[in-house]
């Protein structure tokens, strides 16, 4: 396919050319950057939705779950499922499409995996990318959910409007997960399998935390209960998504965190850029290696021989 | 260009027979061998898995039926792939499966069948040398 | 007292001078041998390891507690095992004509496999049924199916076992109805249903419904019967499918017990009395290859479960601690190349069974790794347990091995392994939970993946498959299911769609719906809906709606 063609597939939603997309991005292909420069301007119209919480908490159950429910309203949907790479062998088994099976033939509702590729934070260094691609090819919501190794799995909150932190009753150590950083980013709780023992205090526990927890905004996070097997509470569930999205608009956070999101983005490519070009004119070159064996005999410090080098890149850019 | 290209391998059970011990087996032995596998669990018909193999842009669909039902499912699974244009992705299959239906199955498009008792060494060289890369 | 010091020290010489001056000449195949659950094996047992074993309390003799040595006070004097082959496939009138012949070679139980369609609840013309109708088994769709099957078979002199699951209520149902319409009545009726959903959820994979309801259709079951059928078995608690989705022998024998617990436990907490039920309950294992591990296997499931009756679930019935079970030889080790050896492995894994005391026995076919199997292989499986029950004079003497210092070793180490594992299954809280979370799953795949391994690795040898191969064209005759038999399937099913009373089904279904809402038995409901032609698949969608499906936890 070639780049051009890819471009137009993505735009008029077909899964092919989005499925391809996604895969050059993962794997790094040098084309990415070009296509999604063109794909840009097309994007940030999809809501985006985190859906983190420990393992065993239900979240596969639930993404499909919400899926339907935002299908009946007539959304279309995007899911990117996120799963633990091997360390050793780089390889990945991702089995969240078991429990997607009901909107395997709905062409309106497009899943795909990721491994995470030896990325720590819950996400694939690629998920941001891929969750553009997704938003370019026109879906309406974009589910992302991510490992759910119990590690602290805040980068979520970077690319989502919404994040959804689920949990289910009795498990001693949910307090813990919590208290790692996971409750800072909820914008919603959801506690799933409310079927179980425990649900209701599993709520008021959580309350509790909310109560004490320092907070600047004015939007408090709200507890929903759910059961992922019989559906219920999900219908309210959405209705809550949806009202945060109308907070996050007419308080003005979305266009705030748009900004910052940019900021951040565009100082980061910068900065990758930057590095790369630095790297790339003095990488190999007698003067670096000679400036590393003295800093390494204590002759110098890698202060000073830092300051001497990019401000000499800095005069060559100038010329 | 690729600088990271992984093999991204579907591994699905047609038809309705819930013996995927193989197909268990082999994707374990898959991921050991640093490849991406995405497991769809039991009952898929032919355009779920063709659905999948789209979405998940893989470059290899396995495939195991010990039910018998090889002869329908599979070739069916071969028909959805050309119709969606996708036919370049690498197809094999495995299970209980007669010499005479492999003949069969080779002509419409399947690659590679692979009978019980092939060394699990066996279906990741095949798929190391054959995906396209 | 003497004597054990005696021995003890002869074979600590043994030990340090005979052996170990061999050993360093000749050193042994390998450095450390082990039985496929990894249980460590010694050059040789002696007095020694048997010392602590107390002989009332741990062997007894057969037909008593602990039932170590055998479920009948006779065994294999009085009658021999039940020579029992699993067969059915493609169209009810087909099955029919092989029970029939069958039944004239001189086999005396019939046992029926049903296509998967059937096995998970779906008519003949359902999308998913697409392929599969009468691949593995029969195609039932109705009672009408059911009349044929067994049509001229008289029901009140056979017993029957039924390999279903999921819908072993509904299968039930059809088999009273067709025993009725030949004058036998429920009472009378001799046979199994398999009936074990959980195993179905680790193993089988033919699961319709969650947990919950699935236990409830089973405990329906298992009261109905209690009061109506006291000669039917009401479930066949299956080790067999675990085994084959690869857990080792220890394995097998802990989930299959633990699936047995939870099994009895719902029945008492649904108001069962446990010895009201306990008695119909069977076991089904698998005989692998590993020859001593296998019979210790059988040995140490049967006294396991004799404990666990009494000090668990305090049964005062001692029949209610019986573990009678049904014995067929692994699937899993036939190998596609080759294939007559597989008579040999089969000859072999059948006499494990028989020294290990098994009530029913199913011999597999040379060619099943290949297809389903012909007519002669068949027979030729069938003719292999004859020539065991009445050339070897293996039935002979009840026990053979009973007393053999390693015999009796192993099978103190399977129950203790077995006993650990469930005891972890308990922590979890029981089978249903443990299967929630993809234990039980996880540590079956885990077994496979190894024994894998090792056969990929050649540290264990599958003759013609990784050692002594040869180059081979297969020219073997196998047996085919011609497709059009799935086209005749769908015709008569909607011709018998449309000749039935519509009204009387849809009202037979709407009480189905009822009950199911309800903690009323479905029993009687079932057995009504069958009766006026509702088909399998419109009395299992009506159950799904209530019920919901099972969806399988990831476990990879």
């Amino acid at each position: 396919m070639s780049e051009d063609k890819l471009i137009e597939g993505v735009l008029s939603g077909k899964r092919r050319a989005l499925a391809r997309l996604i895969s050059l991005i993962e794997d790094e292909d040098s084309s990415v950057s070009r296509i999604l420069a063109k794909l840009y301007r097309h994007t940030g119209k999809a809501h985006i939705i985190g859906v983190t919480g420990p393992p065993g908490s239900g979240k596969s159950t639930l993404v499909t779950r919400l899926t339907t429910e935002l299908r009946s309203r007539g959304l279309t949907i995007g899911i990117i499922c996120v799963d633990p790479s091997s360390p050793f062998t780089g390889g990945a088994l991702l089995g969240d499409r078991i429990r997607m099976q009901e909107h395997a033939l709905d062409k309106e509702v497009f899943v795909r995996s990721m491994g995470t590729r030896g990325h720590l934070g819950g996400l694939a260094r690629s998920t941001s990318d891929a969750v553009r691609a997704v938003d370019a090819a026109g879906k309406d919501i974009v589910l992302v959910e991510t490992v759910g190794a119990g590690q602290s799995e805040v980068e979520v909150v970077e690319i989502a409007h919404t994040v959804l932190v689920t949990d289910v009753p009795g498990s001693g150590d949910d307090i813990q997960a919590i208290k790692a950083g996971i409750m800072e980013i909820a914008d919603i709780f959801v506690v799933n399998k409310a079927d179980l023992p425990g649900a209701d205090k599993k709520v008021t526990e959580i309350n509790a935390m909310l109560d004490i927890a320092p907070t600047s905004d004015k939007w408090r996070p709200p507890v929903m209960k759910t059961n992922g097997r019989t559906g219920e509470g999900i219908s309210e569930l959405v209705d809550e998504i949806q009202e945060h999205m109308a907070y996050l608009k007419s308080s003005g956070v979305l266009e705030h965190k748009g900004l910052q999101r940019s900021k951040d983005e565009l100082e980061q490519i910068m900065e990758y850029k930057l590095t790369r070009e630095l790297m790339t004119k003095l990488q190999g070159t007698p003067e670096f290696d000679q400036a590393i064996k003295r800093i390494a005999r204590r002759d110098v410090d890698p202060y000073t021989i830092a300051e001497r080098l990019i401000t000499k890149f800095l005069a060559s850019c100038r010329e | 260009m690729s600088s990271s290209k992984k093999i991204r391998v579907l591994v699905a059970k047609p038809g309705l027979d819930g013996h995927d011990r193989g197909a268990k087996v082999v994707a374990r032995a898959l991921r050991d061998a640093g490849m991406e596998v995405i497991y769809t669990g039991l009952r898929q018909t032919p355009e779920m898995i063709v659905e999948a193999a789209i979405q998940e842009d893989v470059d290899v669909i396995g495939m195991s039926i010990l039910s018998g039902a090889h002869m329908a499912l599979f070739p069916k699974v071969m028909e959805l792939l050309k119709a969606e244009d996708a036919d370049d992705i690498l197809v094999v299959g495995g299970g209980i499966i007669p010499e005479d239906d492999i003949t069969e199955l080779k002509k419409c498009g399947i690659n590679e069948i692979f009978g019980p008792g092939t060394p699990l060494e066996d279906i990741v060289k095949y798929i190391r040398e054959n995906v396209n890369a | 007292m003497n004597e054990k010091k005696e021995i003890k020290d002869a074979l600590k010489d043994w030990e340090n001078t005979t052996l170990s001056e061999t050993i360093t000449k000749y050193p042994e195949r390998k450095e450390e041998f082990y039985t496929i659950s990894e249980i460590p094996l010694k050059q040789i047992y002696t007095p020694l390891d048997i010392k602590e074993k107390d002989y009332m309390a741990d062997l007894g003799f057969p037909g008593e507690f602990p039932f170590t040595r055998g479920v009948q006070p006779t065994m294999y004097r009085g009658r021999f095992w039940t020579m029992r082959q699993y067969s059915g496939f493609a169209t009810a009138k087909e099955s029919n004509q092989r029970f029939r012949f069958l039944l004239d070679q001189g086999q005396t139980g019939l046992s029926v496999a049903f296509d998967l369609p059937t096995q998970i609840g779906y008519d003949s013309d359902h999308l998913l049924s697409q392929g599969e109708v009468g691949k593995v088994g029969v195609a039932i769709d109705s009672l009408a199916d059911m009349e044929v099957l067994f049509d001229r078979i008289p029901l009140d002199k056979v017993s029957t076992s039924m390999t279903i699951n999921a819908p072993a209520a509904i299968l039930l149902a059809m088999y009273i109805a067709v025993a009725e319409k030949q004058g036998v009545s429920m009472d009378k009726l001799r046979g199994t249903i398999q009936n074990d959903i959980l195993k179905e959820y680790v193993a089988r994979g033919t699961y319709i419904f969650p947990p919950g309801p699935s236990m409830r259709l089973i405990t329906d079951t298992f009261k109905f019967c209690s009061e109506n059928m006291p000669r039917w078995n009401t479930i066949s608690i299956s080790g067999y499918h675990i085994r084959e989705a690869g857990s080792t022998a220890v394995q097998e024998v802990a989930f299959t017990l633990a699936d047995g617990i939870a099994y009895v436990q719902a029945a008492i907490d649904a108001g069962l009395d446990v010895d009201s039920f306990a008695s119909r309950l069977s076991f089904f294992f698998g005989s692998h290859s590993d020859f001593f591990e296998e019979i210790a296997k059988f040995r140490a499931a049967r006294r396991l479960w004799a404990r666990i009756m009494k000090e668990r679930f305090h049964a005062k019935d001692e029949q209610s601690c019986r573990m009678r079970f049904h014995t067929q030889t692994a699937g899993c080790t036939l190998t596609s190349q080759q294939p007559d050896n597989n008579v040999v492995r089969v000859t072999l894994q059948a006499l494990q069974a028989v020294l290990g005391g098994t009530q029913s026995l199913h011999t597999n076919s040379r060619d099943e790794a290949l297809s389903l199997p012909t007519r002669e292989s068949v027979q030729i499986a069938l003719r292999t347990q004859q020539i065991i029950a009445f050339e070897t004079g293996a039935g002979d003497t009840i026990d053979p091995l009973a007393g053999s210092y390693f015999i009796e070793t192993l099978t103190d180490e399977i129950e203790q392994r077995a006993m650990e594992y469930i005891e972890q299954i308990d922590s979890m809280g029981g089978a249903p939970a443990a299967i929630e979370k993809g234990f039980i799953q996880r540590e079956i795949h885990e077994s496979a993946y190894a024994f894998q391994r090792a056969v990929d690795e050649e540290s264990r040898i599958v003759v013609g498959v990784n050692r002594f191969k040869v180059d081979e064209e297969q020219e073997f005759d196998y047996l085919r299911i011609d497709p059009a038999s799935e086209t005749s399937q769908i015709t008569q099913l909607l011709y018998m769609k449309g000749s039935r009373e519509i009204t009387d089904v849809v009202e037979a279904l709407h009480r189905i719906k009822k009950v199911a809402e309800s903690d009323a038995n479905l029993m009687p409901a079932l057995i009504d809906a069958v009766k006026v032609y509702a088909t399998l698949g419109e009395i299992c969608q009506v159950l799904r709606d209530v019920f919901g499906e099972y969806r399988a936890p990831d476990i990879l």
